[in-house]
């Protein structure tokens, strides 16, 4: 074995002079190929690992936490929740069409794995600056992958985000989030047991696309980029839906014992992953793989990451019974090995021994790094000039600007009813979906706001956190856990570690503080192009419970005349709005900060207000402020609204700073809530009135919905359509 | 009032159907496989939208030709009501019991959204619950949901009444703005919107349970 193909395979001197110790030989080409990929950083979480063991997983209603191929949740009624995110940046950026469908299909998989029926799927989305020339061209392929994938299995797509910053230029983000409902008491593990238990594989045949995508998930990008479109996997979501629906018949039944899905590093880390949490061995013989192509290689098969595939141990007796459900929906069924005592993965191939690894050495050896890193400086706040500005100019910038304007264009393309489950669709603050056939619901949400996070990522993690938890209560729900997609430069740069162990810091506090643990999650790190990296961008995914749909809220207001209260101290926290960077063209400061105490007080007496019929329209206030808020209320109805400013303030801090543990409802009479946020010690007014076809802020003018809704409608579809 | 929903493979709103089928008439319907050659006897068949075959190829054009679409239409032939929804109404021109054909949307993109429909006729078994002229509003969402007819066919819709719903603005660019159309017998009937998934208020409309109710009404047994 060469030194060259040993650094091809993205393994350090250490790391190969530890496998041979683990062999006590030198490897083969399949074996290097197989610790190549289980210990890539995108399978073995090598820089990351430490650190996430400093988060909160536990809660009395987590039913099963990180570590297996989604987190569970348990939703009463005997039902569970199944959800987590995952990142296909790489893939994406390189052809993002394939790259955003087959992320959407990785992350359905990994749901119904376990046994429960995805419900939705939600996707948080980075781009570059609109001026790069290749956005337009990222945004268009990765909207059609997405809807491409989710209209065609049926599955609604019904949230998420999408963001615009010159530092995605050269490393799109792609995060997609899933979610399943299941039988709390039929959730299905990876755990392989039963020596003998036949090893099954079900699904598409085994093709040469993706070969080391683990491995190229895990390396930044240079010039050559492009050359990487082999290792993108190409999806095939009829193909999905029948596993789906062959799975699930099967899971109906008492025949399968252990099940893992085939993702990134294909039928190596499948077939490792399960032997190693069961304890046992496993030995297949590949010539029984079903390939799709002739003369593939151990290596080939071992290292495709081609999708739509599972991996099942099955009961004895079950075999016949399983074959006959998958035959039906028309896949591949294959008995390719067994369990063994042996501890290890024997893989035999045209009768030879192709690979002889011992599995918990290579799992549990994978490496281990504490990276150094150092502290992020947090910006000062820059000098700003706001002579001439007039809020409700400023307003319409903000509204109709790239990170603010309606997102309508995407999510038109995705089927967001499908399923005739979906109670609040896109546009709010969190999506509902009814629990089939009952009367509750899960909101959902993702959030992340990077420039904070880059400012000051300890702030910023606890921020994404925060916006998470309040998008639920704001839509009535009480939030029960979260998925994280934490999504970094090359961690290997002690400035881009600072910001990892930085986030993971403030996502840590602020899931504790709230009760809010992490059940899920994905570490996508190398996001950087010619050594730029992306904005650390820690993505949160937020799943709540509605005990009872008819207590939710909408953020359009309900009708003329009614008093609308801002909940939360407003201090006119202007560092890192986007009031600074799109309206004055002075980015900078830093980002508000995150009373932890305040955000968990405020939310509760929200949630107290909405469960108790109080309060019907409510809406989280985030970027662009409270006035901002207001305006999106107001567009989503048609009424206006009538502001006015407290005196002494200063009125363009007051409607936008982005100051933290806000909400904005709108009721027929401010008393009830007035009286309930002073016995609960929370800062509450009552600062205007709903009505008329118009935004007023008193003393400042106002803007006609009309103007408003162009400016905000408008930028999308005007910016796709080109030049 | 008997039902049958045909499931194909890639069918995806065929549980959606069948709940909207069920609160309408109190009886859940038949889940037919589209492998199945016999239908059991039915007043009513809907084909579900979806993507029967995964449509990589034409929509609707494989499934044209499975099994169960052989006893589809000799049902048909024998009066027994069929209702076609999104890829359902693609598979009934494939299969030629409905005339034209679904293309791509003029915009070349997936729409999802509420659309307002008129209902051009409320003499038929499908839309006796709703008034003629009346403005009704449902989801859409498909690819391919340009309806094309050569100008005969189109004046032949129109002359003899058979086109049922019309978009109010057209989201697709489908000739004469054709949201849903029926046959000569009028006991077909093929659209694009999806009145299943306004058939609970829940969901934010109910304009399409009166689809449902007007044929339990009409093929009350």
């Amino acid at each position: 074995m060469t030194p060259e193909i040993v650094a091809e395979h993205g393994l350090s001197e250490d790391e190969y002079a530890r496998l041979l110790e683990i062999l006590g030989r030198e490897p083969n080409m399949v074996e290097l190929g197989i610790a190549s990929a289980m210990w890539s950083e995108h399978c073995s979480y090598k820089s990351s690992r430490a650190w996430l063991a400093t988060l909160p997983t536990e809660a009395p209603w987590v039913i099963c936490g990180p570590g297996e191929n989604a987190g569970v949740v348990d939703i009463g009624d005997g039902k569970a929740a199944v959800f987590k995110i995952e990142s296909h940046n790489h893939p994406s950026f390189i052809e993002p069409y394939q790259g955003a469908a087959t992320g959407v299909g990785g992350i359905l998989r990994d749901v119904f794995t376990m046994g429960a029926r995805p419900v939705a799927v939600l996707d948080a989305l980075r781009f570059g600056s609109p001026d790069h020339p290749r956005t337009r061209h990222l945004v268009s392929g990765v909207v059609s992958g997405i809807g491409g994938y989710g209209n065609c299995i049926g599955i609604p797509t019904v949230g998420g985000e999408t963001e615009f910053d010159p530092a995605y230029d050269g490393n799109i983000l792609v995060n997609a989030m899933a979610v399943g409902i299941a039988d709390a008491d039929r959730i299905f593990y990876a755990r392989a047991t039963g020596i003998g238990n036949t090893v099954v594989y079900v699904g598409s045949k085994t093709g040469r696309d993706g070969i080391h995508g683990a491995t190229m998930a895990s390396a930044a990008f240079d010039a050559d980029a492009e050359a990487r479109r082999p290792t993108v996997q190409v999806g095939d979501p009829f193909t999905e839906k029948l596993l789906l629906e062959a799975c699930l018949e099967l899971m109906a039944t008492d025949a399968i014992v252990a099940i893992q899905d085939m993702g990134a590093a294909g039928l190596t880390s499948s077939a490792l992953e399960m032997a190693s949490k069961g304890g046992v061995g496993i030995a297949l013989d590949l010539d029984r793989v079903p390939t799709r192509e002739t003369g593939m290689n151990a290596y080939e098969i071992m290292l495709s990451e081609s999708q739509e595939r599972m991996l099942m141990v099955l009961r004895p007796d079950a075999e016949a019974a399983a074959e006959r459900v998958f035959r039906r929906w028309g896949l591949d069924f294959a008995v390719i090995g067994r369990l063994t005592d042996s501890g290890r993965v024997v893989l035999t191939h045209g009768g030879e021994t192709a690979a002889d690894i011992p599995v918990d050495p290579l799992v549990e050896a994978a490496p281990r790094y504490r990276r150094p890193h150092v502290p992020t400086p947090v910006p000062a706040m820059p000098a700003i000039d706001t002579a001439g500005v007039a809020p409700l100019e400023a307003l319409e910038r903000l509204m109709g600007s790239p990170d603010l304007a309606s997102r309508r264009w995407i999510w038109e393309q995705y089927d967001h009813m499908v399923m005739a489950d979906t109670v609040v669709r896109p546009g709010g603050d969190a999506a509902v979906i009814r629990v089939h056939g009952t009367s509750r619901g899960i909101a959902l949400t993702t959030d992340c706001t990077p420039r904070y996070c880059a400012a000051d990522p300890r702030a910023g993690g606890r921020q994404a956190v925060a916006e998470a938890w309040r998008n639920l209560v704001a839509a009535g729900a009480r939030p029960l856990a979260v998925t994280d997609n934490l999504n970094f430069g090359d961690p290997e740069r002690p400035e881009i570690m600072g910001q990892l162990v930085g986030c993971i810091e403030g996502i840590g506090e602020a899931c504790r503080a709230l009760e809010f643990p992490v059940v899920s999650g994905n570490v996508s790190l190398y996001n950087e192009t010619d050594g730029r990296a992306i904005l650390p961008t820690p993505v949160i995914g937020g799943l709540g419970l509605l005990d009872d749909l008819a207590r939710r809220t909408t953020i359009a207001f309900a009708a003329s005349g009614h008093e609308i209260v801002a909940i939360g101290a407003t201090a006119g926290h202007l560092g890192q709005s986007l009031f600074l960077r799109d309206v004055l063209g002075t980015p900078g400061g830093p980002p508000p900060p995150v009373d932890l105490d305040a955000e968990r007080r405020n939310g509760l007496l929200v949630r107290g207000l909405v469960e108790g019929g109080v309060v019907e329209v409510c809406h989280d206030v985030s970027g662009g402020g409270l006035l901002a808020a207001v305006a999106e209320m107001a567009l989503a109805s048609g009424i206006g609204a009538e502001i006015a400013l407290p005196p002494g303030a200063d009125p363009l801090a007051w409607l936008f700073g982005e100051d933290q543990g806000r909400y904005i409802v709108a009721v027929d009479d401010a008393g009830p809530v007035l009286d309930a946020a002073a016995a609960s010690r929370v800062p509450a007014a009552a600062i205007g009135r709903t009505g008329g076809a118009a935004l007023t802020v008193s003393g400042h003018g106002h803007i006609s919905l009309a103007g408003l809704g162009e400016a905000h409608e408008a930028w999308f579809p005007r910016f796709m359509a080109g030049p | 009032m008997k039902t049958a929903v045909i499931v194909f493979p890639g069918s995806n709103c065929d549980r959606d159907s069948a709940v909207a089928v069920e609160a309408a008439t109190g009886r859940a319907p038949a889940m037919v496989w589209h492998g199945e050659a016999a239908l059991p006897p039915v007043d009513l068949i809907v084909i579900p939208g979806g993507f029967a075959y995964g449509d990589y190829l034409r929509s609707g054009a494989m499934a044209a030709h499975s099994p169960v679409m052989r006893e589809v239409a000799a049902k048909a032939r024998a009066g027994v009501a069929v209702l076609g929804i999104c890829n359902g109404f693609q598979v009934l021109t494939e299969a030629g019991l409905l005339p034209g054909a679904l293309m791509r949307n003029a915009g070349l993109r997936f729409i999802c959204r509420d659309v307002a429909l008129s209902v051009e006729r409320d003499d038929t078994i499908f839309t006796r619950r709703y008034r003629a002229g009346a403005t009704v509003t449902m989801p859409v969402a498909h690819n391919d949901g340009n309806y094309v007819a050569d100008g005969e066919t189109v004046a032949r819709l129109e002359g003899e009444g058979l086109v049922a719903f019309r978009y109010r603005e057209n989201p697709n660019g489908s000739t004469a703005a054709i949201a849903g159309i029926l046959d000569p017998a009028r006991r077909i009937l093929g659209l694009m919107p999806h009145p299943e998934r306004a058939a609970d208020s829940v969901l934010g409309g109910t304009d399409g349970r009166a689809l449902f109710e007007g044929l339990a009404d009409s093929l009350a047994a």
